[in-house]
């Protein structure tokens, strides 16, 4: 695509970016590179700052210092090194870039299932109304949806809302897709619905950086996995390696055994 | 005593309770129009801007909601000729009051209507891209709607009964109609009765109406 343009191999980087809320370090010194169709996985006890890392990404936190580029493109401070926040209009344009799906869903209430995924479609990409609804139908068909597409948010279950949450995002063809604890708020029976999504979107080649607690399916489904502790990145490697019970990363092995403790 | 109840001369007089109804109705949809984009504008800017403007947009809810109606359209009426020089009728000034006053109880309404939009959903709206105004226009606003109906109805009704204050500017509204007929026939109690029976009744008309508007909203939930 734009591979000229790119100097960074890393579809996204992140590099040395850390933010602070008041006297609390959320993050410290965080780098992170994901590559064009890697699924990373970002996996950590609570409040090590993984999801504030993802709202960094597309710029629903603002960050104190570091960077975060997209295809070498700084998301959301303007070039040549100011720290002078981008207008609304080019962080609007920029977050297009960018999908994301959320733990609570946050789907329009007022908007039936195939009006929440029309409406990026129709007011940022500019479509036609039919031609945005055609794509709804193409995406809620793939999230085994097409027969909800005029069911409002309410009427739908917390997997079928989750669902129509994905279609959501990839429909605008997003260059990465961010996924924030996208099971965490499913009873256990529908987290396997959402997953299965998510494992067709990566076996697409969708770009993935996702956070999540659901151990086996990080496992099963990423390239990496980034360890986080404290607001650091504490241990990055492939899935087997990370998740090895005999790892010498005492913090990850002290992670890890707590998990399975209260997993199994 | 014996007070034998006659309704005749009020029905012979009938018409100036039901073109002071009729006005009363005008009188409030036109201020609540013009206090509803009034309360609209500054909800949204006081949301939105720093605390300059939100400490004015305050003050001015404040004023409003601390100052009686009446004494509010003595001031417009009376008051603001004498200083400046403008000129308007009754009807016009009352409406100048009610809609300012209307606004201040609107922005309040409506504050709390936006601020009670879930974080959420706006979130959802900037991650898919749209710009501050698209989600106002497409997710906030909607939202807020949603929420505020009740208290919305609740306010419309108030405000229309706050339009028989405008009887004190002599305006031929429902109130001014029922003194005039009890200083011309003496027949207080039923003057009185049968319009109260005609603000209740419009009073119900409207709010039976706003519910389902509301219904309408909440199964588009």
């Amino acid at each position: 695509m734009s591979d000229a343009t790119n100097a960074s191999p890393a579809l996204l980087d992140v590099r040395d970016v850390s933010k602070a809320f008041g006297a609390v370090e959320v993050l410290r010194s965080v780098s992170l590179q994901v590559k064009r169709g890697e699924v990373v996985t970002v996996i950590g006890p609570s409040g090590s700052g993984k999801t504030t890392l993802l709202r960094c990404v597309n710029f629903l936190e603002s960050y104190d210092s570091g960077s975060i580029r997209i295809e070498g493109k700084e998301v959301g401070y303007r070039e040549a090194g100011t720290r002078q926040r981008r207008s609304e209009r080019d962080l609007a344009a920029m977050r297009a870039e960018t999908g994301m799906v959320f733990q609570s869903f946050n789907l329009f209430p007022h908007l039936t299932a195939a009006g929440n995924i029309m409406l990026g479609l129709t007011k940022v990409r500019g479509k036609s109304q039919a031609e945005a609804r055609q794509i709804a139908e193409h995406w809620l068909g793939r999230v085994g949806l097409a027969h909800k597409a005029d069911s409002l948010p309410a009427e739908l279950s917390g997997g079928q809302q989750q669902r129509v949450g994905i279609a959501r995002a990839v429909a605008m063809e997003p260059k990465i897709l961010l996924l924030d604890e996208i099971t965490s708020a499913l009873d256990p029976e529908l987290v396997g619905e959402v997953l299965a999504v998510v494992r067709s979107l990566a076996e697409d080649g969708m770009t993935m950086l996702m956070v999540t607690h659901e151990m086996a399916f990080a496992r099963d489904a990423s390239s990496r996995i980034v360890f986080m502790a404290d607001g650091g990145v504490s241990a990055v490697g492939p899935p087997k390696e990370i998740l090895a019970a005999e790892t010498s990363n005492e913090r990850l092995r002290t992670f890890l055994a707590r998990f399975r403790a209260s997993h199994f | 005593m014996g007070y034998a109840l006659n309704f005749n001369l009020i029905w012979r007089h009938f018409d100036k309770l039901w073109g002071g109804l009729l006005l009363s109705l005008e009188l409030a949809v036109i201020s609540i129009a013009i206090g509803t984009v009034i309360g609209l504008v500054l909800a949204v800017w006081y949301v939105s801007a720093g605390r300059v403007v939100r400490a004015i947009i305050a003050a001015y809810v404040e004023f409003i909601r601390n100052v009686p109606l009446i004494l509010l359209v003595y001031l417009v009426f009376y008051g603001v000729p004498t200083v400046v020089d403008l000129a308007y009728s009754a009807p016009t000034s009352f409406v100048l009051t009610l809609s300012v006053y209307s606004g201040a109880y609107l922005v309040e309404v409506f504050r709390s209507g936006l601020e009670a939009v879930p974080r959420g959903q706006l979130d959802a709206g900037k991650a898919i891209g749209l710009t501050p105004w698209q989600r106002l226009i497409h997710v906030r606003l909607p939202t807020m709607l949603r929420i505020t109906l009740p208290a919305l109805s609740n306010t419309f009704i108030s405000l229309f009964k706050d339009t028989s204050i405008a009887s004190v500017i002599s305006v031929p509204e429902l109130t001014f109609g029922a003194q005039w007929i009890n200083f011309n026939t003496f027949r207080i109690v039923e003057v009185y009765l049968v319009t109260t029976a005609m603000y209740l009744l419009t009073g119900y008309i409207l709010l039976f109406g706003l519910r389902l508007v509301e219904r309408r909203f909440r199964a588009a939930r």
